[in-house]
């Protein structure tokens, strides 16, 4: 499978980066290059063949922790909104979100 | 042409755990804006999730209490999409496989009660909230609702009508607070309701096109916006139009629904498998340990009610609208020497009625049921009328005396000492002998108001059907 | 002293031939005089490792060291949070943050009493096996400085290389640690996964990502395991094991050790200088009595496109939480929320970076996710059995840890998938979740290090250090000095 521009521009902004016009052919080009690598996994035969979804599955009885309901982290907002590109009164502050 | 409105519900409750799901930030309501977003909520570089072992617990005990199979082995998915309150980029949510799947819950309509099948109910973690008041044309962020631990029930959809849905919401409303996993706190957003509304022609088998409806945060508004909505398609349908599938958002203000724009569209949730997370494995033991510290459920405890104490249905559903509202009636009942439909008028009328009036709810009542018990003995044995004794309810709400107490400084105690009625019921006929003449033709009606003739002498304290009694022995003789 | 190993540093430590200040002294005027030619290094926490040398040596005054490594100096990658010293992942998005608490191998290092002397140089975000993709720029190979160090721990790699420090640690997520260390004839250990915390450690792909030590030996390594490894309730995918010696091993029998050859490890691409220094020790062990066993590992060649498949995936995800938003880098002139989140990612993200997360998206999006990602995940399922298979017939599988060694500066920068090809003996450990190390075995005719790899199974990794350290005891090429930076 390779991708057209549209797919390019559709990807892109599900992703939230900017392409411009004159990136988009030559990002196209680079992803299809990697597409073309990865379209060599459609020759396996996998039929049969649970996916691994994680590199721990060989630990029998290896499973979620969880932790007790307690709380444990004060509150830190000055520390951490010290971090933030725009902040007031407590807020992050984003422009204007349209409902 | 007849319509059938068909209604799904999305429901997000709030578990009632103290801690979020993921991290040990608080979930307290209220607190100033981001002071309860830790490390993790606000999605720090190199921050990983725990799960929250009491969400999971009340997962269990939700899935326990509608029948429903819980899954051994459930797993937490990454649902993908930017927006500013959501930190992550991705919200940690169950997809392909939920903790809990299947069950039902009863509802009451108008036809009798009808078994509404659940779908499923996953866990997830809440987003944050944007606040749109104008920060110079900014829009602020607070994260302390972020991370959240939510139970999302999900019905198949089974409700028909808005009256239906409504009643289903309330059911599970109940539900969950019953069995404590919830507050139910529909202000703070901790119950909130989303419905896929279709409309078809009656007897089609196929479902319509649906619409999702947000923003659905009482039961009034639940009833009304799928009211609206399901007269909105039919418009549409009957003028040859298409149903567009969509979310809407209600708008109470206007009392309609209207298309949520650009959040929806182009969306593309990429979920998979969070690699950051086990698979969460339930064994037995910890299912069973869930099962047996499960409160009795209001279905079983409403099979009670009519089976030990002969209870109509209308009866036994209103006492087990809340579990403190039928634990409060178990306890007064287990106190008072007084008929169980006794107790129950009581609890569903005046009892309901002074908490209403109050602002307040069967779990801070102001009068203990033991000392309801002792007012309802008082009824039943005759010492005072229902109108005395609720004089009585009133008066204990801010006097400390037991009923027996209240009902002699009130001065409510029906005159029940025979001579005391006779020597008034002798005065009555004496100054009444038209009335005595009348009754003695044959006009029952006579009788009555000689009784209130009794009963203004007494100023209300005697007890009407024993004077009646008295009234007969006397002209009789 | 700069030549002197983790272990060497500590005894001389602990027989107070040395201070942990004049150490930091010595090691501090190396980086001055030998940095400026590598850029290994984001920053020097100068400051910061004094208070940090004095406490060491208060400690030892007192006879109370915090273990046996207090007052040894180490680096971090600059993907390992560290609390009031920035953690820049090597992007413009995270240039000027300043982590508000400590992963879970710095808090173990630090409580170990290691002196942190800095942050190391690295590929964005760890994405890259050249370390060329920093914003911070390229760091260069202390052998040859027209050549790259390898990525993406190449900082750290380099810094080891050069003497600036004596221990430094990595991530592995394709071959980070394993990749850079062949190339500047260092040693690198890939840890099982789920043996080092990964709290506070960067996420690039939550189910590959892992830490681990480098340094000039395997001993080194071990004793650095030793401090590093264990247990973290805050990682929900770090096991709960009993503390292990990582050192046990050290004076391994390789009497009848069963050493895999896989013939897929030999094949074509393989530089012959590498596969000549890799067969030279693979004769050596022969001769210590091991048994050579020749084996298969079929689906080799589909462990790649799996990699570049799953870790994309992942990454896509992990890094949508950089939206300038919070922390990190927001772009200057946007039109609206939209456009800030396209334009501050377009910005703070390099091209190699935003291609993967391009990747990523694409094939985690509607349509394409059976195709691509659960045909992965199947894949490397049938390449962990490969593994299980093997390891019923060795005990450890030796091979070359790259086909060829160091290449120049910018010879692979305009094709990600040469670049990619490079980690082809790297990525199967990863995807099936078993540690793996890289010692340098030789050097090829342009006297370039080269790495011999070896790979074992679950928690074999004191083994897989035993045998690397008696090869070490019988050679000199971990010993070796950089021709760059002599001392």
């Amino acid at each position: 499978m390779s991708l057209t521009l549209d797919q390019v521009e559709r990807v892109a902004e599900l992703a939230r980066i900017a392409v411009s016009a004159e990136e988009a052919a030559a990002v196209m080009a680079q992803l299809n290059r990697v597409l073309a690598l990865v379209d060599e996994l459609q020759a396996a035969d996998t039929r049969g063949v649970a996916p691994m979804t994680h590199p721990l599955e060989h630990e029998a009885g290896v499973v979620q922790r969880r932790r007790p309901d307690e709380v444990t982290e004060p509150d830190r907002r000055e520390e951490f909104q010290a971090l933030a590109p725009a902040a007031e009164a407590g807020l992050y502050l984003v422009p204007r979100v349209i409902e | 042409m007849d319509w059938e409105v068909v209604v799904g519900i999305e429901t997000h409750a709030q578990l009632a755990t103290r801690s979020k799901m993921f991290s040990g930030a608080p979930t307290a309501f209220g607190a100033p804006p981001n002071t309860q977003a830790s490390a993790i909520d606000i999605a720090l570089p190199g921050v990983l999730p725990v799960p929250n072992a009491r969400a999971v617990e009340f997962a269990i005990r939700f899935g326990l209490a509608i029948g429903a199979r819980i899954n051994r082995r459930s797993v937490f998915a990454r649902k993908n999409y930017f927006y500013p309150d959501l930190p992550k980029g991705y919200q940690i949510s169950q997809y392909e496989q939920p903790i809990v799947e299947g069950g039902a819950l009863a509802i009451a309509t108008p036809a009798g009660e009808k078994t509404v099948r659940i779908a499923r109910a996953h866990l997830e973690e809440d987003a944050g909230k944007s606040l749109h008041e104008d920060r110079r044309g900014m829009t602020g962020i607070d994260l302390n609702r972020a991370g959240t631990p939510l139970l999302e029930i999900v019905t198949e959809p089974d409700l028909r009508g808005a009256r239906e849905a409504a009643a289903y919401a309330r059911a599970l409303h109940a539900l969950v607070r019953w069995i404590e996993i919830c507050d139910g706190n529909m202000q703070e957003g901790s119950f909130r309701c989303d419905a896929n509304v279709s409309v078809r022609r009656a007897g089609e088998p196929g479902l319509g096109t649906r619409c999702e409806i947000k923003n659905l945060n009482s039961f009034r508004f639940l009833e009304r916006a799928i009211e609206y909505e399901a007269r909105r398609q039919i418009a549409i349908l009957e003028e040859g139009g298409r149903i567009l599938q969509e979310t809407r958002l209600y708008d109470p203000a206007r009392d309609e629904t209207r298309p949520l724009r650009g959040k929806e569209e182009a969306h593309d949730y990429r979920y998979f498998p969070d690699p950051d997370l086990l698979p969460l494995v339930l064994a037995e033991d910890e299912i069973e340990r869930v099962r047996r510290e499960m409160p009795e459920l209001p279905a079983a405890r409403r099979a009670r009610y009519a089976a030990e104490h002969g209870l109509s249905a209308y009866d036994v559903a209103l006492l087990t609208e809340s579990r403190e509202k039928a634990d409060y009636f178990e306890r007064a009942l287990a106190a008072a020497r007084a008929p169980a439909k006794l107790v129950a008028n009581w609890v569903n009328g005046e009892i309901a009625a002074l908490l209403n009036d109050a602002g307040l709810d069967f779990d801070a009542v102001p009068i203990a049921p033991e000392r309801l018990a002792r007012l309802l003995e008082r009824v039943h044995d005759g010492t005072v009328s229902h109108k005395g004794a609720k004089e009585v309810l009133a008066a204990m709400r801010a006097r400390a005396e037991d009923a027996d107490a209240l009902i002699a400084a009130l001065g409510v105690a029906q005159v029940s000492d025979r001579a005391a009625l006779e020597g008034l019921v002798e005065q009555a006929i004496a100054a009444n002998p038209k009335l005595v003449a009348d009754f003695r033709a044959g006009r029952e009606r006579a009788l009555n108001a000689l009784v209130g003739q009794v009963m203004k002498a007494s100023r209300g304290a005697a007890n009407p059907a024993q004077v009646a009694e008295i009234l007969r022995a006397k002209l009789a003789g | 002293m700069l030549e002197a190993g983790v272990a060497e540093l500590a005894e001389a430590l602990e027989a107070r031939r040395v201070s942990a200040r004049e150490l930091l002294d010595l090691f501090l005027g190396r980086i001055r005089a030998v940095d400026p030619a590598l850029n290994a290094f984001v920053t020097v926490a100068e400051e910061r490792a004094r208070a940090e040398a004095r406490a060491a040596d208060e400690r030892r005054a007192a006879g109370r060291p915090a273990s046996p490594l207090d007052g040894v100096p180490v680096a971090h990658k600059d993907l390992f949070c560290t609390r009031g010293l920035r953690t820049t992942c090597g992007s413009r998005m995270l240039a000027d943050f300043v982590s508000p608490y400590d992963a879970g191998v710095v808090e173990r290092l630090a409580r170990a009493g290691m002196v942190l002397l800095g942050k190391t140089n690295m590929d964005e975000f760890a994405m890259g096996s050249s370390n060329e993709t920093s914003f911070f720029g390229p760091v260069r190979n202390p052998w040859d400085l027209r050549r790259v160090p390898g990525g993406s721990s190449g900082g750290s790699a380099a810094a080891v290389a050069a003497r600036m420090t004596p221990a430094a640690t990595g991530s592995d997520t394709g071959g980070s640690i394993r990749q850079p260390a062949a190339m500047t004839g260092i040693c690198g250990l890939k840890p099982t996964y789920g043996t080092v915390s990964r709290y506070g450690m960067v996420a690039f792909a939550s189910s590959l990502d892992q830490g681990g030590p480098m340094a000039r030996s395997a001993r080194d390594l071990a004793l650095l395991m030793n401090a590093m490894a264990g247990f973290d309730a805050r990682d929900s995918t770090s096991l709960e094991r009993a503390p292990e010696d990582y050192a046990r091993l050290l004076d391994l029998d390789l009497a009848g050790l069963r050493i895999g050859l896989p013939k897929e490890y030999f094949g074509a691409g393989l530089d012959p200088a590498v596969g000549a220094r890799v067969m030279d020790a693979v004769g050596w062990f022969e001769r210590q009595g091991a048994r050579l066993v020749e084996l298969s590992l079929p689906n080799t060649r589909l462990a790649l496109p799996a990699y570049y498949v799953l870790a994309p995936a992942e990454a896509s995800s992990n890094l949508a939480r950089y939206d300038g938003v919070r922390y990190g880098y927001r772009a200057k002139a946007y039109t609206d929320l939209a456009d800030m989140y396209r334009r501050t990612r377009a910005e703070g993200f390099g091209a190699e970076v935003k291609r993967r997360i391009l990747i990523g998206t694409y094939v985690l999006s509607h349509g394409y996710y059976d195709a691509y990602y659960l045909q992965a995940q199947k894949v490397r399922r049938l390449v962990a059995r490969d593994f299980a298979e093997a390891f019923a017939r060795c005990d450890l599988i030796a091979g070359p840890t790259t086909p060829t060694t160091a290449f120049a500066l910018g010879e692979k920068a305009d094709d990600p998938v040469q670049m990619y090809l490079g980690d082809v003996y790297t990525i199967p450990a990863p995807l099936a979740g078993l540690p793996a190390l890289s010692i340098p075995c030789g050097f090829d005719e342009a006297g370039l290090p080269v790495g011999l790899q070896l790979t074992g199974n679950y928690f074999s990794e004191a083994r897989l250090l035993g045998a690397a350290h008696r090869f070490q005891q019988a050679t000199d090429w971990h010993r070796r000095v950089p021709r760059e930076t002599p001392l």
